[in-house]
């Protein structure tokens, strides 16, 4: 079957999501962003790897977060950084996705950086690059609907990975709004891949996809059940507007159950690591008392989030 | 190139020529002078130059992946390993250390990279052989070995079992 991530001679071209990613390209990546960690510690945080290359940042789609953390990343390997607002210009006039990629093109861009609301926006614009014949303009989802977010899922594998080493004896905990959350596939597939011993989906049974159960997680709506003897939790941002409907009845409600506390850590094994892919509601999904506790790594999570993005545009502009 | 097989050469034994290199520079060290071994070649023989030295300090090292000049070509396929500088470069007198000195591009990716830490006094290179065929204008200042080798060839040094470093010449089809 056509990956449409990898190029004829199996090296990644784009990087649309994690599932279908082999394992060696997963490690490779890792690997490399471990080599990146070291330059952004560094008197002059630059190497000339992207030298004299246009990275485009089109966000149909607003996050300032992911959008800095990309700009950064691309910049540290000397990119030339041009951030779009396509969704107050050219789409707002009517422009097709399709048609606002092929004027960058023409604008001799060499990579995308993209967010879409629409779950598989980046696989149309892969495509689209393949069929015009420029195989050489690379694609990065930045983030797509419900579906992907694979360089979260990434960093976060990283993160792990740093704190844990090894994947085949953990036990990982994902907690919260997984039915809206694209972090939580992206996170589900690559653990998979990785060879995690456990996933574990805990949140209510509202916040949960019903095809869940076929991701070979162990689904726990019971919190308490769920963080029992974990080495990772991985907390999700409870989404506010996700309150105005029918799906949960109070952000005190849910903090009640879902809510992680230092008592509900407790039952997590003693050096388990607490993981958020941010902006934190404290005190809707985490305490602060957690957040800025010994057991937090959420900004490291945001350092090595730099270096995994510098080590995905590193490979792909390469390939 | 040429398709007749290259005059067999015999090669030295590369543990007595880092002693012979650490001979050549030991005249010339200075009480802050600092090594930095380029991967992978290079930390092996500065890891040598620093016991027959007697070295105190930690050596650098250095993988010039992220400022090679091939990337377009080759991309970042090999496994890349972090540079780690662990001391101050400014203003001390370094001495980049690698295996095999050749079309000088290593070189000058090092040099680059080691500017990005800082302003040493000055860089001098010691390598095991010079194997001509320059493409920049590099020379080193410490070379127990010159030889000149068709480009068809390469040159490899590696450890074997008893961690003892040992060249092999590969020949390109």
């Amino acid at each position: 079957m056509h990956n449409p991530q990898l190029n004829a001679n199996g090296e990644l071209s784009h990087l649309l999501s994690i599932e279908g990613l082999p394992r060696d390209v997963i490690v490779h990546i890792l690997d490399t962003a471990s080599s990146f960690l070291k330059v952004s510690a560094r008197d002059v945080k630059k190497v000339p790897l992207l030298r004299g290359k246009s990275v485009f940042n089109v966000f149909f789609e607003n996050s300032t977060r992911t959008r800095t953390t990309f700009e950064i990343a691309a910049k540290r390997l000397s990119a030339d950084v041009i951030n779009l607002d396509v969704t107050r210009s050219s789409t707002a006039k009517g422009e097709t996705l399709l048609d606002t990629v092929d004027n960058l093109v023409a604008m001799h861009a060499d990579m995308f950086v993209v967010r879409h609301a629409a779950s598989g926006a980046p696989y149309l614009l892969a495509s689209h690059l393949r069929r015009i014949g420029r195989d050489d303009v690379h694609v990065v989802n930045a983030g797509d609907g419900r579906h992907a977010h694979p360089t979260q899922g990434l960093l976060d594998m990283y993160t792990i990975r740093h704190y844990k080493k090894d994947f085949s004896n953990l036990v990982v905990a994902i907690v919260g709004d997984i039915l809206h959350s694209r972090v939580a596939r992206s996170d589900i597939k690559a653990l998979t891949t990785l060879g995690a011993a456990e996933v574990r989906a805990i949140g209510p049974e509202t916040l949960l996809p019903t095809e869940i159960k076929k991701m070979g997680v162990r689904v726990c709506h019971d919190m308490a059940d769920g963080l029992r003897d974990c080495d990772v939790v991985i907390m999700l941002r409870l989404q506010n507007e996700r309150m105005n409907g029918t799906l949960l009845p109070s952000a005190r409600e849910y903090f009640h159950c879902y809510g992680l506390t230092q008592e509900k850590l407790r039952l997590a094994r003693p050096d388990a690591i607490v993981m958020h892919p941010g902006p934190m509601n404290r005190g809707v999904e985490i305490d602060s008392d957690v957040a800025d506790g010994p057991q937090a790594v959420i900004l490291p999570q945001v350092t090595f989030g730099i270096a995994v993005r510098m080590a995905v545009m590193g490979i792909l502009a390469g390939n | 190139m040429t398709t007749n097989p290259m005059p067999a050469i015999e090669l030295p034994d590369a543990e007595i020529q880092c002693a012979q290199l650490a001979e050549l520079i030991r005249p010339e060290l200075r009480p802050d002078t600092l090594l930095v071994g380029i991967h992978s070649g290079g930390v092996w023989v500065a890891r040598r130059l620093q016991r027959l030295l007697d070295l105190d300090t930690e050596i650098g090292l250095i993988d010039v992946s992220f400022y090679r000049d091939d990337y377009r070509a080759k991309g970042l396929h090999a496994r890349v390993k972090p540079s780690s500088i662990p001391f101050d470069v400014e203003e001390r007198p370094l001495i980049l250390v690698d295996d095999v000195l050749y079309t000088g591009r290593t070189t000058r990716a090092a040099i680059n990279e080691l500017f990005d830490y800082g302003r040493p006094a000055s860089i001098q290179l010691a390598v095991l052989v010079d194997r001509g065929h320059r493409q920049l204008p590099i020379c080193a200042n410490y070379c127990p070995w010159k030889v000149v080798l068709d480009p068809s060839q390469e040159l490899v040094l590696s450890t074997d079992a008893d961690d003892r470093l040992t060249w092999s010449l590969a020949e390109h089809a």
